[in-house]
C-alpha cells in the first residue's frame, strides 16, 4: 500500500506511520518542509518497520506547486493523510494579517489546494481512502484561539463535503477530531492530563478506525461530550465566558 | 523561536519531590547551548528514577529525540538517539531476534536514561552493567561541542558518562550492542526459601542460571527472615519469535495511602510467598512477564498515595552480606512499613566507571510510602550500609545525606574534576547532585 503523509515531521503523523506500517507492504511517502528531519525519519521507518519509505518537500501554502509535487511522485498513493497544520499565536494574529493568513492557509486553504488535486485522482482511479486530521477547537469559536479554530472548522466542513462527493467514487474520507495531543505544538502548554492524549495512541485509534471504515473519530473519547455540552451552551452566555 | 518555556510541576517516578521546571525540548541543538547556559539544568527521559536525579530548575527533555539512525543485524549493533526507550527497541527488534544485553525491571526507560544511571538487570552477575554494551556515546557537552566517547576515544568522558547521571553532559545518541535469540519465552524456575541463609545459598547454588532474582518477604521475622522465592530464567529455544501482548491495567488515580498499612503490606507478603507450594516450579512464562512484571499496571506509582513513596536500594559486598542483610532485614521488619515487593539480586563486579553502582555482592531494593519517620529510619539503614562497606544506588535515592555519599562513593573526587574540565560543573545539576554536592 502507498501511504502519502502531508506534513509527515507532525508527531502524530509519526505515529500514524508507526500504526500503519503493519499494512502490507506498506510504501511511505512523507512530504514536509523539513527534508533534513524527514530523512532521519524515513531512515527510522525503514529500520524500526522493516518497511520501505522515501520523502519530498512539499509547503502546504506553496499552492501553485500542489499540481507538480503529486505529478512528480513515482507511484499514486492509495492513502493520503493530512496532517500538516499550524496553532500560531492567536494574539498575534490579531494584530497582524500575515499570521492569521499563515494559520489559515496551513490549516485550510493549503489542504484545500492538494486534496482537490488527490481527490481528482482517486475518483478517476475509483479508490482510495483521504484521512485529515482537524481539531475539536473548529467546533465551536473561543477568544484564545479562533483563528485557529476557524481553519479547523473550515477543514472540517471541507472533509465532510469531500466525503459526500467521494462516496460515489468509492473513495473513503475520514476526519479526525483530536482534542488535546502531547506534541511538539503543544509542548509549551500544562495541559490537562486526563484528557490530553498521548500520539501513540491516537495514531494506533487512527488505524483502528480506518481499518473500520469510520466517517469521524473523536480523541479521546470523551471530548465528544465535551463539545457536545460547550455546543449546547447558549451564544448569549458564552459570549461572557473567558474559554 | 524564544527562549520562554512556562513552567511545570514534575516529579520522579516516587512522586516525591514535586519541583517547579522549565521544560526545554532537545531538538535543536544551538538552543539547548543556551539553555544549559542558564545553570541549573539537567537532562530527563521518561522519569522512571524514583527521586530527584532528573529535577531541576531547567529540564531538557529528551521526548523528541526518538530516531533510530542504524541498524545491522549481522553485528547487533543498534545507533539510535537517547530517547529512544528500551519498549520501542523491543517491539522492533524481538520479531526479528534480538533482545537488549542488559535490562533493568521496566521498559519504559530511554537509552539516555539507562547509560546515565548506567543499569543493570537480573544478569549483573555474568555480564555487567548496561554500559558494557555500549559502544559509543554522542554527547553534547555545555559549551554546545558534540563529542564521541567511547573506549577508545574521550575514554574518562566516557567512564563519567555511564553512571553519571546527567551531569556530564546530554546523551543525545549512543551505539549499543543487542544479543541474539531464538524465542519471546523463558524458562522459569521458581525456588523457595525458607529463610536467609537459605536464600543465599540458592543463589550461589544457582549461579549459572542466566538470569536470577529473588522476592523477599520482608515482612517474615526470626526463623522466617529473609524468606523468598528465586526466580531464574534461561532464554528458551523454541524458535518462536511471537510476543504476546500483555494485559494492561491502570491506577489512574492516588490511592488513599491508608490502604497501605502494615497490615495490608503484610498479607500480601504473606499470600505472595505462599502461592508456591512445592520447593521447585519450573513453567515458561513470556518475556514481558518475566522481566518487567509491574509494566503491565500503567502508573502503579499512584498505589502508595498522594505523598508518594520512594525505593531504597543498597548493596553489601559478597563477604559480609549475610551478616548485614540480616541486621538491616530485622530492622526492616520492625519498621513494619515495607512494601509489597522487595528484591534481592547477586552483583557480579565492579567495572570501571566513577559513579556506576554495582559492586560485587547483594543488593536488595524495596520501597517505602513516605511519611515523617522514614528518612530517620533509612538514615539508621545507611550507617549499616556503610559499616559493611556498602553503598546506595542514585537512581533510587531521594535523601541520601552527602556525607554518605561521599564515604561510600569512592571515585567522586576524579568524577568532580572531569566536570569541571568541561565546564560542567556550575551549569549542570539536578537537585541529588546539589543535595550530595557533586
Ligand atoms: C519499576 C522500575 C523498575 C526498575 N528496575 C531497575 C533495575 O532493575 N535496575 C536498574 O538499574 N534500574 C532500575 N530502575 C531505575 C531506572 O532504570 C533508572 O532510573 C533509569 O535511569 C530511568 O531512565 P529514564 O529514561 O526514566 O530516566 P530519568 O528518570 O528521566 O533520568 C534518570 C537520570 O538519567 C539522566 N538522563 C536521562 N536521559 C539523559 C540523557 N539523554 N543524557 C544525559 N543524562 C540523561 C537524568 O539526568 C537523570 O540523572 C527501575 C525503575 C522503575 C520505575
Ligand atoms: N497537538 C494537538 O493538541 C492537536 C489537537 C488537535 C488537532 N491537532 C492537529 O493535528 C495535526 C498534527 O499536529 P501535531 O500535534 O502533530 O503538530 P506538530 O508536531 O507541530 O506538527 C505539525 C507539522 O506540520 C507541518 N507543517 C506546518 N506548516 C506546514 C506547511 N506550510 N507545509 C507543510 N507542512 C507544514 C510541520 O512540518 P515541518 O516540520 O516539516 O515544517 C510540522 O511538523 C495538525 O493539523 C494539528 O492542527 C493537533
Amino acid at each position: 500500500m502507498n501511504i502519502l503523509i502531508l506534513g509527515a515531521n507532525s508527531d502524530i503523523a509519526k505515529h500514524i506511520c508507526d500504526a500503519f506500517a503493519k499494512e502490507k507492504d506498506a510504501h511511505f511517502y512523507l512530504a514536509s518542509r523539513n527534508t533534513t528531519d524527514l530523512e532521519k525519519f524515513s531512515k527510522d521507518l525503514t529500520i524500526r518497520h522493516q518497511v520501505k519509505a522515501s520523502y519530498y518537500s512539499f509547503d502546504a501554502t506553496n499552492f501553485t506547486s500542489h499540481q507538480k509535487f503529486y505529478d512528480n511522485l513515482p507511484e499514486k498513493p492509495d492513502l493520503v493523510v493530512v496532517a500538516f497544520g499550524l496553532l500560531g499565536e492567536q494574539q498575534l494574529a490579531e494584530k497582524n494579517f500575515q499570521h492569521a493568513a499563515q494559520i489559515i492557509n496551513t490549516n485550510y486553504t493549503g489542504a484545500v489546494s492538494i486534496l482537490e488535486i488527490v481527490a481528482a485522482d482517486f475518483a478517476a482511479r475509483k479508490s482510495g481512502t483521504i484521512i485529515g486530521i482537524s481539531s475539536v477547537a473548529g467546533l465551536r469559536g473561543r477568544q484564545s484561539n479562533y483563528i485557529y479554530g476557524s481553519a479547523k472548522a473550515a477543514f472540517t466542513t471541507y472533509l465532510s463535503g469531500l466525503r459526500n462527493r467521494m462516496q460515489k467514487h468509492n473513495v473513503h474520507v475520514m476526519t479526525i477530531l483530536p482534542g488535546f495531543v502531547a506534541t511538539k505544538m503543544t509542548q509549551d502548554m500544562d495541559l490537562p492530563q486526563r484528557l490530553t492524549a498521548q500520539p501513540k495512541v491516537l495514531g494506533q485509534a487512527v488505524y483502528q478506525a480506518y481499518s473500520r471504515g469510520k466517517n469521524t473519530m473523536y480523541h479521546k473519547k470523551a471530548w465528544c461530550l465535551i463539545m457536545f455540552v460547550i455546543r449546547s451552551i447558549p451564544e448569549s452566555i458564552f459570549k461572557r465566558l473567558s474559554l | 523561536m524564544v527562549l520562554n518555556f512556562i513552567a511545570m510541576k514534575i516529579h520522579g517516578w516516587g512522586k516525591y519531590p514535586y519541583q517547579e521546571a522549565c521544560i526545554h525540548h532537545a531538538s535543536n541543538h544551538s538552543e539547548l547551548r543556551k539553555v544549559i547556559q542558564q545553570g541549573n539544568c539537567i537532562a530527563r527521559g521518561l522519569g522512571r528514577s524514583y527521586g530527584d536525579s532528573a529535577l531541576s530548575a531547567n529540564v531538557i527533555s529528551t521526548q523528541q529525540l526518538r530516531y533510530f539512525l542504524d541498524f545491522n543485524p549481522k553485528t547487533g549493533l543498534l545507533i539510535c538517539e537517547s530517547g529512544v526507550s528500551l519498549a520501542d527497541i523491543i517491539d522492533a527488534f524481538l520479531p526479528r531476534g534480538f533482545f537488549l544485553a542488559v535490562t533493568p525491571g521496566t521498559k519504559f526507560v530511554t537509552i539516555g536514561g539507562a547509560i546515565a544511571s548506567d543499569v543493570h538487570g537480573k544478569n549483573h552477575h555474568h555480564v555487567g552493567c548496561f554500559s558494557e554494551f555500549v559502544e559509543n556515546i554522542e554527547l553534547l557537552l555545555p559549551n554546545g561541542e558534540i563529542v564521541n566517547c567511547n573506549r577508545q576515544q574521550n575514554q574518562e568522558l566516557f567512564h563519567a558518562t555511564c553512571g553519571g547521571m546527567g551531569l556530564t553532559g546530554i546523551i543525545l545518541a549512543a551505539t549499543i550492542k543487542l544479543i541474539p535469540i531464538t524465542s519471546s519465552t523463558i524458562q522459569q524456575r521458581t525456588i523457595k526459601s525458607a529463610n536467609l541463609n537459605a536464600t543465599l545459598a540458592a543463589f550461589h547454588e544457582h549461579k549459572e542460571a542466566t538470569y536470577s532474582v529473588a522476592w523477599l518477604d520482608c515482612t517474615a521475622k526470626g526463623k522466617h527472615l529473609g524468606r523468598s522465592l528465586l526466580m531464574l530464567g534461561e532464554h528458551a529455544d523454541d524458535n518462536n519469535l511471537v510476543r504476546s501482548t500483555p494485559r494492561n491495567l491502570n491506577v489512574p488515580f492516588n490511592m488513599p495511602s491508608i490502604m497501605l498499612n502494615r497490615y495490608s503490606i503484610r498479607a500480601f507478603n504473606h499470600f505472595y510467598y505462599q502461592r508456591i507450594k512445592q520447593d521447585e516450579v519450573h513453567d515458561r512464562v513470556n518475556l514481558d512477564k518475566f522481566f518487567y512484571p509491574l509494566d503491565s499496571i500503567s502508573q502503579w506509582n499512584n498505589l502508595y498515595g498522594r505523598k508518594g513513596f520512594t525505593q531504597y536500594q543498597f548493596v553489601i559486598p559478597l563477604e559480609d552480606a549475610e551478616m548485614a542483610l540480616q541486621k538491616i532485614l530485622g530492622k526492616i521488619a520492625d519498621y513494619g512499613n515495607g512494601s509489597f515487593l522487595s528484591v534481592l539480586k547477586l552483583f557480579g563486579k565492579a567495572n570501571s566507571n566513577y559513579l556506576s553502582f554495582p559492586q560485587e555482592g547483594f543488593t536488595f531494593a524495596l520501597d517505602f510510602k513516605m511519611e515523617p519517620t522514614l528518612f530517620h529510619f533509612l538514615e539508621q539503614l545507611d550507617r549499616l550500609v556503610q559499616d559493611y562497606n556498602g553503598r546506595v544506588y542514585l537512581a533510587k535515592d531521594v535523601r541520601m545525606p552527602a556525607d554518605f555519599f561521599h564515604a561510600t562513593y569512592n571515585k567522586v573526587e576524579q568524577f568532580q574534576k572531569i566536570r569541571a574540565s568541561i565546564g560542567a560543573t556550575d551549569k549542570l545539576s539536578s537537585l541529588q547532585s546539589t543535595r550530595l554536592g557533586i
